[in-house]
């Protein structure tokens, strides 16, 4: 097992013939993700490394079977691209788009969660199983199929926790990364879930950072109702209050958000929390015994 | 994006919301003339982007003309929590009945706008959350109908039983709303709303900060920013479209992503120095783009040594070191440079370093955090 991507994930990329999208989409060919379709308006016909372009997602839905689908699309339209993944029915939409405005993310989590699909991001590196398949921008290469979930807030520290947990031969079920935006489609709760009943996943790795109180809510989460041991690790103890650490969502604002308090709600709840990403490994393997 | 309480409350009174007749000033004589005008005692308010202004002693009331000029020569003189005042807010005094609270922000957690509202006014409110919870009155609007009648009315009638009042706090509640909508807000704010001697309502305070992520739709919200108020190392980094935020250490530091870029200022922090700011290069960052963050960063004079840890996954750590190299040799660099790369083309990077005179590489982030914070102590 493993959540949301494995290998019978059948992926659209919205925006395909863009820079970023067109290059991923070679990635993601490489690492053995099934590819089935893109949707650029105007570029249909077209053709991204075999992968068959057309103009709307409901084309692509209906000639592919398109299951999952990954936006690459800008920030002033990635809101509708979204809308029409959701409208199309597809029930897995990734988007990795970064700057989109808060209160169009509003309307997009509220739409996308009534008709019942998930949003995983924006502002985030995807989702990937590895051996299975990777949906996002993730360097596949320190990747290593295994045990352990990860869910996180940021890009490259969890490549950091990542690289180490693989060179210590912890590899990973799935790895999920949420996103930097203040409102993001899935938080932490909504993986953790999906993680504690995945058979695959043995413990999970936690990586937040400052900004909002999802970290605390996760906390409440992992002491009530999992049963999956978890480690955490928060990013941003030097951050001062009111000031925006590069992701939207990373502000200490109005006495919330600080990792001091995200940290003190972990262990108030009895949940280790590593100093730096290469001590993740070492509380990995006090709650696991030995390699995957 | 954050604005000067007197731009705010031009927005709100453009939206209907009254604030107390007033005018800006930038020398203490400006503000002479406007208390004469104005003919009544006066509140003369420190302009500045910084929160606890009143505090701080930004914040002075005058009943004479003479007085208020001499406050204000007062305020405009000294930094306020280190900010200089160039502009203050003269405005008249009112004989104040009731101090309420009303702000609109995201609710982060349910995902919606969260209209807020509190009979407890014109204090630290998120002091008044912690205390008495029980005096704050919320309600989340639903994405796709808005702000209804009904929710303005119901929070209206939390602050006041009199008809009138209820009527002007819904209007006022209205008005906050759509500027909150309408601009792209991330908070709007007035604290206080007062009620005076006289029954009528008044945004004795103004506080709107903008979604940066919005910006691009709003010009007309762009051009209230004060580059002048701004770090002039945050002015320069944001042209070059990096992520920056200056900070208060001798450590200066160069990663990419912003999740990585905390954990490496804390780690620096761990191991007893603190980080001089916080700096992402971004995704696939070009060697020009990384030659000006290692330039930013030695522009601040309280750097005395750099960091660099890139995670190489779309960014190249050869492509890192290009940059690196070229800002190095243009300019006599005395300072010490940790450089730590790993992921996509590491040792193609490292190769470029190697050789460098006050180049230390090291593996992983820990080493590279405990090395930096070793030369620089000795």
């Amino acid at each position: 097992m493993s959540i949301l991507v494995d290998s019978d994930t059948r992926l659209m990329v919205q925006g395909i013939t863009g820079r970023e999208g067109s290059f991923h989409t070679h990635q993601m060919l490489e690492y053995g993700t099934r590819v089935v379709a893109g949707v650029t308006p105007g570029k249909g016909g077209e053709r991204v490394d075999g992968v068959p372009v057309y103009n709307t997602v409901k084309e692509a839905v209906r000639d592919t079977g398109a299951n999952t689908s990954v936006v690459f699309v800008p920030a002033k339209f990635a809101p509708d691209a979204i809308y029409e993944a959701t409208d199309a029915g597809i029930k897995l939409i990734v988007c990795i788009t970064e700057g989109i405005p808060t209160l169009d993310m509003v309307k997009v989590c509220y739409y996308v969660k009534m008709k019942g699909s998930r949003l995983i991001g924006p502002n985030c590196a995807g989702v990937i199983s590895p051996g299975k398949s990777k949906v996002g921008i993730m360097p596949a290469s320190i990747y290593k199929e295994g045990r352990l979930g990860i869910v996180s807030r940021s890009g490259t520290l969890t490549y950091e926790v990542v690289y180490n947990l693989t060179r210590a031969n912890f590899g990973q079920s799935t790895c999920v990364s949420i996103g930097g935006d203040p409102v993001i489609g899935s938080s932490f709760i909504d993986i953790l879930e999906l993680f504690e009943k995945d058979p695959q996943t043995e413990a999970v790795v936690l990586i937040g950072e400052i900004g909002g109180t999802d970290e605390e809510e996760a906390a409440k989460f992992i002491r009530s109702k999992m049963k999956k041991p978890v480690v955490a690790l928060v990013a941003g103890k030097t951050a001062p209050p009111g000031k925006r650490m590069g992701h939207a969502g990373a502000i200490i604002s109005g006495g919330e958000g600080s990792a001091q308090q995200k940290i003190k709600t972990f262990q108030k709840f009895s949940i280790p929390v590593a100093e730096s990403p290469l001590q993740v490994v070492d509380l990995v393997r006090s709650i696991l015994s030995g390699g995957s | 994006m954050r604005v000067y309480e007197f731009q705010a409350h031009r927005i709100f009174s453009q939206k209907g919301i009254p604030s107390p007749p007033g005018e800006v000033a930038e020398t203490p004589q400006e503000v002479k003339q406007i208390a004469e005008k104005l003919g009544k005692p006066v509140a003369v308010k420190a302009q500045v982007l910084v929160g606890g202004r009143g505090k701080a002693g930004g914040i002075k009331l005058a009943p004479t003309p003479e007085k208020a000029q001499q406050v204000a020569q007062q305020i405009l003189s000294s930094p306020l929590k280190g900010v200089p005042v160039k502009r203050v807010l003269v405005q008249e005094a009112l004989s104040i009945k009731e101090e309420y609270y009303l702000g609109i922000t995201i609710d982060r957690a349910q995902k919606k706008v969260v209209v807020m509202v509190s009979p407890s006014g014109g204090v630290d409110i998120e002091e008044v959350a912690r205390s008495t919870p029980e005096k704050i009155f919320k309600i989340h609007v639903d994405p796709l109908l808005g702000f209804k009648s009904y929710q303005a009315n119901e929070l209206a009638l939390a602050l006041s039983k009199d008809k009138n009042l209820v009527k002007g706090i819904t209007r006022i509640l209205f008005s906050l709303y759509h500027i909150f909508v309408e601009m792209d807000c991330s908070l709007v704010e007035i604290n206080p709303l007062v009620v005076t001697e006289e029954n009528s309502l008044f945004a004795l305070d103004a506080k709107i900060i903008f979604d940066d992520n919005a910006l691009w739709r709003h010009p007309e919200v762009s051009s209230l920013r004060d580059i002048d108020a701004e770090d002039p190392l945050e002015v320069r980094a944001k042209e070059a479209e990096l992520s920056y935020v200056r900070l208060k250490g001798n450590i200066g530091c160069i990663v990419n992503g912003a999740g990585l870029a905390m954990a490496t200022m804390d780690l620096v922090k761990h191991y007893g120095a603190e980080p001089a700011n916080f700096l992402d290069v971004g995704g696939g960052a070009s060697s020009e783009k990384v030659g000006r963050a290692l330039d930013i960063v030695l522009s601040d004079e309280r750097v005395e040594a750099v960091l660099v840890n890139i995670f190489g996954g779309i960014t190249r750590c050869d492509i890192v070191a290009e940059g690196l190299v070229q800002v190095i040799s243009g300019k006599n660099m005395d300072l010490p440079l940790v450089v730590r790369l790993a992921g996509t083309n590491e040792e193609e990077g490292r190769k470029k370093l190697e050789s460098i005179k006050r180049v230390f590489l090291a593996t992983t982030m820990d080493e590279a955090a405990k090395k930096v914070v070793e030369v620089v102590k000795g």
